[in-house]
């Protein structure tokens, strides 16, 4: 109701057509987006994007297979080693290569590891952008552990370039299980105090629920992956649907997007299905420690990678939804064509549609609650 | 000897010697309150948000993050400068009041980096604006960029402010 | 649900479209059919509507560049959620003037995959609603995921080479070292050896 008022009155006023971005702090990296307002209410807003685009699939057809891995990284910074897995797992198919039980595990675990940091930069940086700026420091408090963790597993913070092809780089280090043990009880702990300081939180609850709703259908036609997906009240996760690696072996429920304070598809519940995948990520990695097989943890490759002529898609659950690497070979040792498809690129593409008759205050929870990350979209 | 430094009178070496204290004071103050602009373009963004984090806290040394340049004293270039983004970051920096600098962080801010082989991405901030400090590393972590910033406050302790200008990269043509 | 293979797809494709859809390439390993480019979108409609196959997710619309044989392929993934099966659409164009009809109508998500697709390898997709360049900037010269694609040297000035740092770094050091060497004590000639 208070939006069709906020329109009758400005409609006598002028329409104005701002630039924001690309250096704003609320953009989540280099985007640009022209928007057409009328007054507080947006008329539309065209996303520009592209400020990033660093030439990663074109890079991949200069350098050679192996070489291709520390670029990986780099495709999503926040969530490395899914970008990492991708890769690997399509040039393992189309090498015919068998990945040792215990290297599947260990990307599991790391994997798992990632989507938790990665899903705690994404709720944190939310939150700041509604305009709560301390549980952003919890949630970067809680990553920093995650970042101690890998560093001692693969020695990086950020860019782990911790998969190779045919397995892992490392096995674990000494009492690396216990510190993640120990870190994973407080960190179920960390999820409920969390909950407590700012997820049930009135203003915050009313400031994201019924704003930007992407309903089911509207989300598969425009592609959206992941907890984007899920968010919208379609269960599907590429994690249990179409399993690869280790993940068959686990227990695990896929949260879905119920309406929890509104309706199906809103902000709010974007937000909070990667809270209960946060928990579900823990219990993968206690149930993968426990059940973590001896062995090699790499194949063995040949020292020159030079599969057959042939094509290959592998498909990952990214923490921003499902990641495809399109990996074409013509029997040289350097890839013919290497095509990431990522989630942040076609949830971009919704907002245009989207934004429409929202506040300009709600494009930002729109654009946090879609959890895009820059080098996703332009790679 | 005593008397005559004690001197009240219009003695050049009394003048000469606060001039240079108030010098030294006001550096202190600058160098001790070096607000930022946060232009985290890729992966170092993220380093740069951790590094005004928790656990590295760089706001103890006075740098505090700023969302628009006209409030920033210094500029972090943080990730891979495309040409689509080279003109945009010439922009923000001639909007930044002067005396501004900048501290180039990670490789492909220094000279392009990984992405060299990229046609995208230009090889190197400094090639766009002038950059005072370079921070190597792919991201560098936390700690090295503190490092930067105390490298980037001797600088401004070393300098005389009121005569601090510096060549100009020529201004673009704002329509 | 019921998922079903590739050849069971492909079969009912070319029940209904006939020589319109190609064989089934021999399986390598993600086997994929060459259809006909006029075709596409009917094609496409088909596999989205037609019940047992409800194809409802475009996952990857790409190219591919092969000047050996004059062709740039057109790829689509293709995923069915409700049925959890998939299949791989390949078109192939004309290199010297490729265009095709869209499929932004059948699938949205299809809108900015075409125009990252016009941007990076130059392929006109007819009746797409909003075709620009999306990564690069509009005055972008060339497109850059072709096979033949020459980088321009820079942009609007600004230079894309890098001097070699080395050579910098060699000529501070020759000097210190020249400096180092005038510094030194010069040995005694006449010392006894």
């Amino acid at each position: 109701m208070e939006k069709l008022i906020l329109r009758r009155v400005d409609r006598q006023n002028e329409e104005m057509i701002l630039n924001f971005g690309p250096q704003h702090p609320s953009t989540h990296g280099v985007i640009n987006f022209l928007v057409e307002t009328d007054g507080e209410v947006l008329k539309r807003a065209t996303p520009d994007v592209g400020y990033l685009h660093r030439s990663i699939e074109k890079i991949g057809e200069l350098v050679g297979y192996p070489g291709f891995m520390p670029y990986t990284d780099r495709v999503d910074y926040v969530a490395a080693m899914f970008a990492n897995e991708g890769y690997a797992i399509a040039v393992e198919k189309l090498l015919k290569l068998e990945v040792p039980p215990r290297a599947q595990w260990l990307r599991a675990i790391s994997c798992e590891l990632c989507r938790i940091a990665s899903h705690l930069v994404s709720v944190g940086t939310m939150v700041m952008d509604i305009g709560a700026f301390t549980p952003m420091l919890h949630g970067i408090r809680e990553r920093e552990t995650i970042n101690d963790l890998i560093e001692a597993l693969c020695g990086a913070r950020l860019t782990y370039n911790y998969h190779r092809i045919g397995g892992v780089a490392f096995d674990l280090p000494e009492g690396w299980r216990d510190k993640v043990l120990a870190f994973l009880d407080h960190f179920d702990k960390f999820l409920v105090e969390y909950d407590r300081l700012i997820s049930f939180n009135e203003i915050y609850v009313k400031r994201l629920a019924n704003v930007a709703v992407i309903p089911g259908p509207m989300a598969v036609n425009y592609g959206l992956v992941g907890p984007n997906l899920r968010g919208s009240g379609v269960d599907w996760d590429v994690r249990r649907d179409m399993p690869y690696g280790a993940y068959p072996n686990f227990q695990f429920k896929v949260p879905v997007g119920k309406g929890y304070f509104g309706v199906s598809g809103d902000s709010f519940d974007r937000y909070y299905v990667r809270c209960l995948e946060m928990a579900e990520s823990s219990k993968i990695v206690r149930q993968a420690l426990e059940s973590l097989p001896e062995g090699e943890i790499t194949a063995k490759v040949p020292r020159n990678i030079k599969p057959e002529a042939g094509e290959a898609l592998s498909r990952v659950e990214s923490a921003r939804g499902e990641m495809a690497y399109y990996v074409v070979s013509d029997g040289t040792n350097k890839a013919y064509r290497v095509r990431v498809r990522t989630g942040s690129f076609t949830a971009m593409s919704v907002i245009e549609d989207i934004s429409p008759g929202l506040m300009v205050a709600d494009l930002v929870a729109l654009i946090s609650s879609l959890d895009v990350v820059a080098p996703e979209i332009d790679r | 000897m005593t008397a005559r430094t004690m001197d009240p009178g219009v003695g050049g070496d009394v003048t000469l010697l606060h001039t240079s204290q108030l010098d030294n004071l006001i550096n202190l103050a600058r160098a001790s309150s070096l607000y930022y602009l946060t232009f985290g373009l890729a992966c170092c963004g993220i380093e740069l948000m951790q590094t005004g984090g928790p656990r590295a806290d760089v706001m103890r040394f006075g740098a505090i993050p700023r969302a628009s340049p006209r409030q920033a004293d210094f500029m972090i270039v943080a990730g891979t400068l495309t040409y689509k983004m080279a003109e945009r970051a010439r922009l923000l920096y001639h909007q930044m009041p002067d005396p501004k600098y900048v501290i180039s962080m990670g490789s492909c801010s220094n000279c392009g980096g990984l992405f060299q082989l990229g046609y995208s991405v230009c090889k190197g901030v400094d090639k766009v604006i002038p950059v005072d400090v370079y921070v190597p590393g792919c991201p560098p972590r936390p700690e090295a960029l503190t490092e930067g910033l105390l490298r980037l406050q001797e600088i401004v302790r070393s300098e005389p402010w009121s005569t601090k200008r510096r060549p100009q990269p020529e201004r673009p043509e704002i329509a | 649900m019921t998922t079903r293979s590739t050849h069971e797809i492909h079969e009912r494709l070319l029940a209904k479209f006939g020589d319109a859809v190609g064989p089934l390439s021999e399986p390598k390993i993600d086997p994929f059919a060459v259809v006909k480019r006029e075709r596409i979108v009917e094609i496409c409609e088909f596999l989205k509507t037609e019940p047992g196959l409800e194809f409802d997710f475009l996952e990857d619309l790409t190219a591919i560049d092969w000047p050996k044989r004059n062709v740039i392929e057109v790829v689509y993934h293709l995923l069915s959620y409700t049925h959890r099966h998939t299949l791989v659409l390949k078109v192939e164009l004309d290199r010297a003037s490729p265009s095709i009809p869209t499929v932004e109508g059948v699938w949205k998500t299809a809108n900015w995959f075409e125009r990252e697709v016009y941007d990076l390898f130059g392929v006109t997709f007819t009746g797409h609603p909003d075709l620009r360049r999306i990564m690069l900037p509009d005055d972008w010269i060339g497109h850059p995921l072709l096979k033949d694609y020459q980088e321009a040297g820079g942009w609007h000035g600004i230079s894309n080479e890098r001097e070699n740092p080395l050579v910098e770094l060699k000529r501070l050091d020759d000097a210190k070292r020249a400096e180092a060497a005038a510094a030194a004590p010069q040995p005694d000639p006449t010392a006894k050896a």
